[in-house]
């Protein structure tokens, strides 16, 4: 009874999340421009992809989920760790473990926002005291600070999920048998974290590649444009060549979390069945 | 038990970041929330709280835009649409762990995937889907929930299948990875026992997923209050909290009252968060 009623919801899960794509992928193929009634057959739309500013969104798009994600995930871990393993004063880790649910807890608009105005009020700071940095206002760099700012919390939360459920024993264990602090983090807890730490990264590379608010409100031009903030500003008019672009990013993410689901698979040390 | 190897640094860094890039630019938009707008919407450094009194004075924006009501239908959306991902993503997240190695790197991947697609893009598609001249109109119509014509968007439901579609990954992640370690032997024991399968989950499953269910819940319903970009597009004309606020830092050029409304999300979000975190403490086993 329990297999049969789990694989129902896993079916109506997967509807959820799949049915939107796939009216997406199949209406990229049809001869009428404006979606909603089939009109017949086409691959039109795909051949207007060629376009420099869809080609340098993507790229754009690209660079800034893997730096920021190469940048947030050794953080993030570190954070995990250093959090919920160390011996910190009450007052102390409750400060701490503060700030790292802050970015969880304010919702997109309102980071973005923020983030946006002190870029603008330090700029302007700045400028009074004779140091003028314009990159500071827009681009991918004041972007991809502000992706590694909200990366680094989830996948600490994700690594400290599963670091909760490790208890004290492996470590008591490991010190019996004379490990040294290096070797028990690297031998016994790091395999143990692996998993979640892969899905850590996903999640942060995902956070990237998805946000809307805080590329949209630093975006200083085409040189910065990324692939959300493109199709956003182009669905009204595009038509369907944003529903052909839509299709692309949609295979491209297929293979892409493909590969990461195999590198996140269970190491043997790792797995417990 | 605090030894020299147990110490805080590995967290420094990345808690230097959240609170230079992130508790910084919060308290400079809480201040600008006291601040007044000049006429041609600059920001005044001069005391005020008439932007907070606006939030609970209704009818001083004019119907649509009241703010009460908006905040209690973004909220309700948000929580309907964060327990349906729960309830939805709770057996999923089973049956992915209940595979071989192949179900779980596929099941999982196949949760992620969706998230790499824009929010607009698959929005879009539940737009075609539901549409009057869409794939489901008939389908409804036989069943005899629409008329003929008519489509199955805009609507309440349209907008709610829409929003737990959006978040149903915030919720599967966590919960995936806590219910891929639980600890079998106590399951086997308590069937050997001839615990009843409720029995079971209660008392021997439960327990090990609870803090994952809390980080599920939290992750869920965050991103869920600020969406407004759904209801946009598959609800009937009503406005949600994150489009009024998008509006005072855009077409309306209010950053003060932008501020004050960004702040009532900060506190509801901190509330929430409070909630979740003493009962994380509390199943770790730490004060």
């Amino acid at each position: 009874v329990t297999g049969a009623f789990r694989a129902i919801a896993a079916l109506v899960a997967f509807g959820l999340l799949y049915l939107p794509l796939l009216a997406v992928a199949a209406y990229s193929f049809n001869a009428g421009k404006y979606g909603y009634e089939w009109k017949g057959f086409t691959l039109h739309w795909y051949g207007q992809l060629g376009d420099e500013r869809i080609i340098a969104a993507t790229w754009h798009s690209l660079a800034l989920a893997a730096c920021s994600t190469t940048v947030a995930t050794p953080l993030g871990t570190m954070l995990a760790i250093g959090l919920k393993r160390a011996a910190w004063r009450p007052r102390s880790r409750a400060l701490a473990e503060g700030l790292v649910n802050l970015p969880i807890v304010t919702p997109d608009i309102t980071f973005a926002a923020a983030l946006a105005a002190f870029f603008l009020v330090l700029r302007q700071a700045l400028e009074a005291a004779g140091v003028r940095l314009d990159w500071l206002t827009g681009g991918l760099l004041p972007m991809g600070i502000g992706h590694v700012t909200f990366q680094v919390s989830y996948v600490a939360l994700v690594v400290a999920a599963r670091l909760a459920a490790i208890g004290p024993e492996q470590e008591e264990a490991a010190r019996d048998l004379y490990a040294s602090s290096w070797t028990f983090h690297r031998r016994v807890l790091l395999p143990q974290l692996m998993p979640a730490i892969a899905a850590g990264a996903i999640m942060a590379f995902i956070l990237s590649l998805d946000d809307f608010m805080v590329a949209f409100l630093l975006n200083n031009g085409p040189g910065s444009l990324t692939l959300p903030v493109l199709i956003q500003s182009s669905t009204r008019n595009q038509g369907a060549t944003i529903l052909a672009l839509s299709t692309l990013v949609f295979a491209g993410a297929v293979v892409l979390v493909g590969a990461f689901a195999m590198l996140a698979r269970p190491s043997p040390a790792g797995d417990h069945r | 038990m605090a030894d020299h190897h147990r110490s805080i640094w590995p967290a420094l860094p990345a808690l230097a970041i959240i609170a230079v890039f992130l508790a910084l630019p919060l308290a400079l938009v809480s201040a600008i929330a006291f601040c007044q707008h000049g006429a041609y919407g600059e920001i005044e450094p001069s005391f005020t709280l008439d932007n907070l009194a606006r939030l609970w004075s209704p009818g001083v924006m004019g119907g649509r835009a009241d703010f009460p009501p908006i905040l209690a239908r973004s909220a309700v959306i948000a929580g309907v649409a964060t327990l349906a991902a729960v309830a939805l993503g709770l057996p999923l997240a089973f049956w992915i762990a209940a595979g071989g190695p192949l179900r779980r790197a596929l099941g999982l991947g196949l949760v992620t995937v969706p998230f790499c697609t824009n929010l607009v893009v698959r929005t879009y598609g539940w737009v075609v889907l539901l549409s009057s001249k869409g794939p489901l109109a008939p389908i409804a119509h036989a069943l005899g929930l629409i008329g003929p014509y008519e489509g199955l968007a805009p609507s309440l439901g349209a907008e709610l299948i829409g929003t737990i579609s959006s978040v149903l990954p915030f919720a599967v992640l966590p919960l995936y990875a806590s219910v891929e370690r639980l600890d079998r032997s106590l399951i086997d024991a308590a069937n050997d026992l001839y615990a009843s399968p409720p029995r079971v989950f209660r008392h021997a499953v439960l327990p090990q997923i609870m803090p994952g269910l809390w980080v599920a819940t939290v992750l869920t319903f965050v991103p869920a209050v600020g969406l407004f970009l759904v209801s946009n597009m598959l609800g009937q004309n009503h406005m949600l909290i994150g489009e009024l606020m998008q509006q005072q830092f855009g077409v309306a050029r209010d950053w003060p009252y932008g501020a004050a409304i960004g702040l009532v999300l900060v506190l509801l979000s901190l509330l929430g968060l409070a909630v979740a975190a003493r009962r994380m403490r509390a199943l770790e086993g730490l004060p």
